[in-house]
């Protein structure tokens, strides 16, 4: 994650054909480099997840209560049909949309004013500064805000927010957005930082000099060249806030999203039905980065 | 791009503002780590240290800090070396495929947490493997490899190629290069990586949940375990705390090994 902040040139591909070489054929030390790491990530991941794939469509056992591998359609059914579930999901879209959004907004002048404003000291004592707290643990910082947003009672027991200007969200839809937007907020000025970096100065440049206004060379110029950027860090915040159901039992009160459902039909335990709404966070995931991929975002991940 | 005076103060506001709002919880969770009441309320009673002092008397927590940290250092070491591998090979060859293993080697942090843990669980429980220490560290390693992966790959990106030219020239065999040249230069890297994966590993609560059986808790499972009850809340903002103060100098570490000039 750090590799990204250095600014030295990379050799290239096309700067390696020039020396003549091209990169080495497929070898006998490629499938023995390969081999090890694939095998685990095909085997252990991907098989679980076409596994998991499968194992919706299994039946209960009426007497064991153990999954069988009788085929049914009643799970994905129940996951996909039933009102109570489905805006459930629609709120937690909801949710990874709104906290996406707000890492955005607080992300791009950030990492505008660190790329392209600060002095050459303080912009990488400021960058990493912001990154750091993404390895201080997810549940400590859920577990800091929740001290921030508890509410108030008459018996005097709110968070620091309560306590210092007598009012905060309390927990709720709102806590979960604010809480879900600073556990992600480095994923997003990540990738923004750098993208701005690359920006060559001649274009900004270009811009004013053919009479654009600094509002209007956002919008036009750079906007349309971070995108790829943007939408790298948007799978992040995207992914993690909508799959979340930690900081849901933290600082959501009585708040539910996808994870808590799957949560709890795993604790049934009812795997198969786990299974149907597991389906949901993964549909939702291939179509947004098949969306993002066309902006341009795997160069950028 | 001429920005005004103003819109620069502006930006710089917005700055300093959101590290401010990014430091003070951690900050908060400090302060009432000292606080004499048994709760989280702002604001603190009063100052104490008898939490700190009582902490490691707390058995459940201690052994949690310890399986926490025997299970983040053998997802570290896989990670390492499987990353490594993989890194190598997507950096030096070209082959059939290539785009989807490297879009395979993101997918375990860009698909939510729950995913990965019910997806595991759910295998391990079909093929009657125990819920466990080993099915933590499977899991573990699972999305640890990738940043294993990141850091080196990004590293071998920037060795000019002719160094291991030179030293083939030089009649040097292809171990030879590698140990000689190749490994110093990607030495801080791969450690950077790994103490990545590591914190990774020792924070990580979802992916736990989900593959652990009824043996193992580690620390973050503890605090989740203990924040609303009363009695154990102190502990658990010294915990927090302590994951904090240790955590965060050992990241700092981690970004100067990463971001070092390679030789």
């Amino acid at each position: 994650m750090g590799e990204r902040l250095e600014q030295t040139p990379r050799v290239t591909d096309s700067g390696r054909n020039i020396a003549g070489r091209g990169k080495p054929r497929p070898a006998f030390a490629l499938w023995g480099l390969l081999s090890a790491p694939l095998a685990w990530l095909l085997v252990v991941y991907v098989g679980s997840l076409a596994l998991l794939v499968v194992s919706a469509f299994f039946s209960l056992d009426d007497f064991t209560g153990k999954p069988t591998t009788d085929l049914t359609t009643g799970n994905i059914s129940e996951a996909f049909t039933q009102g109570e579930y489905v805006s459930l999901v629609g709120r937690s879209i909801g949710v990874a949309v709104a906290a996406t959004l707000l890492c955005f907004a607080l992300a791009m002048p950030t990492a505008f004013y660190i790329a392209r404003l600060a002095s050459r000291r303080t912009r990488r004592a400021l960058i990493v500064a912001l990154i750091l707290p993404l390895w201080t643990g997810y549940l400590v910082k859920a577990f800091a805000l929740r001290a921030v947003l508890a509410p108030g009672s008459d018996y005097g027991d709110g968070g620091f927010m309560s306590g210092l200007v007598g009012w905060s969200p309390g927990f709720g839809y709102v806590a979960v957005t604010l809480t879900l937007a600073y556990l992600w907020f480095p994923y997003m000025l990540l990738p923004i930082y750098a993208g701005l970096e690359r920006l060559p100065n001649s274009m900004l440049d270009a811009s004013a000099d053919l009479g654009a206004g600094s509002l209007r060379t956002f919008r036009l110029v750079m906007l349309p060249l971070l995108l790829p950027s943007i939408a790298a860090g948007s799978i992040f915040t995207f992914s993690l806030s909508l799959g979340d159901y930690i900081t849901v039992k933290i600082v959501g009160g009585t708040a539910q999203m996808i994870g808590n459902i799957i949560e709890r039909a795993l604790l049934a335990p009812n795997q198969p039905l786990a299974a149907a709404f597991t389906l949901w966070p993964m549909l939702i995931m291939v179509a947004y980065l098949a969306v993002m991929g066309r902006a341009g975002a795997f160069k950028n991940l | 791009m001429q920005l005004s005076p103003l819109a620069r103060l502006m930006l710089r506001l917005v700055t300093y503002a959101v590290l401010g709002v990014v430091y003070l919880p951690l900050a908060l969770i400090f302060v009432l780590s000292f606080n004499s009441a048994k709760s989280i309320a702002w604001p603190p009673v009063g100052f104490s240290t008898r939490w700190w002092e009582g902490f490691l008397d707390v058995e459940s927590a201690r052994e949690a800090l310890f399986s926490s940290a025997r299970l983040a250092f053998v997802a570290m070491i896989i990670a390492i070396v499987l990353g490594s591998m993989l890194a190598f090979a997507l950096q030096r060859y070209e082959f059939y495929g290539k785009n989807v293993i490297s879009f395979l080697a993101v997918l375990p942090i860009a698909l939510p947490g729950i995913v990965t843990g019910v997806a595991l669980r759910n295998t391990f429980v079909r093929f009657g493997w125990d819920l466990g220490f080993l099915s933590v560290v499977a899991g573990h390693a699972t999305f640890c490899i990738v940043v294993a992966h990141n850091n080196v790959i990004a590293r071998l990106r920037r060795i000019a190629p002719n160094l291991r030219e030179a030293s083939a020239d030089l009649g040097a065999t292809p171990f030879q290069t590698f140990r000689l040249v190749t490994w110093p230069l990607i030495r801080s890297a791969v450690l950077a990586g790994g103490i990545l994966a590591f914190a990774l590993s020792f924070d990580e609560v979802v992916v736990t949940t989900f593959t652990a059986g009824a043996g193992v808790q580690t620390l973050p499972q503890w605090i989740l375990n203990n924040f609303s009850r009363p009695n154990v809340l102190p502990y658990v903002t010294v915990m927090a705390t302590l994951v904090m103060l240790v955590s965060l100098p050992i990241a700092w570490l981690a970004q100067r090994l990463g971001d070092s000039n390679p030789g």
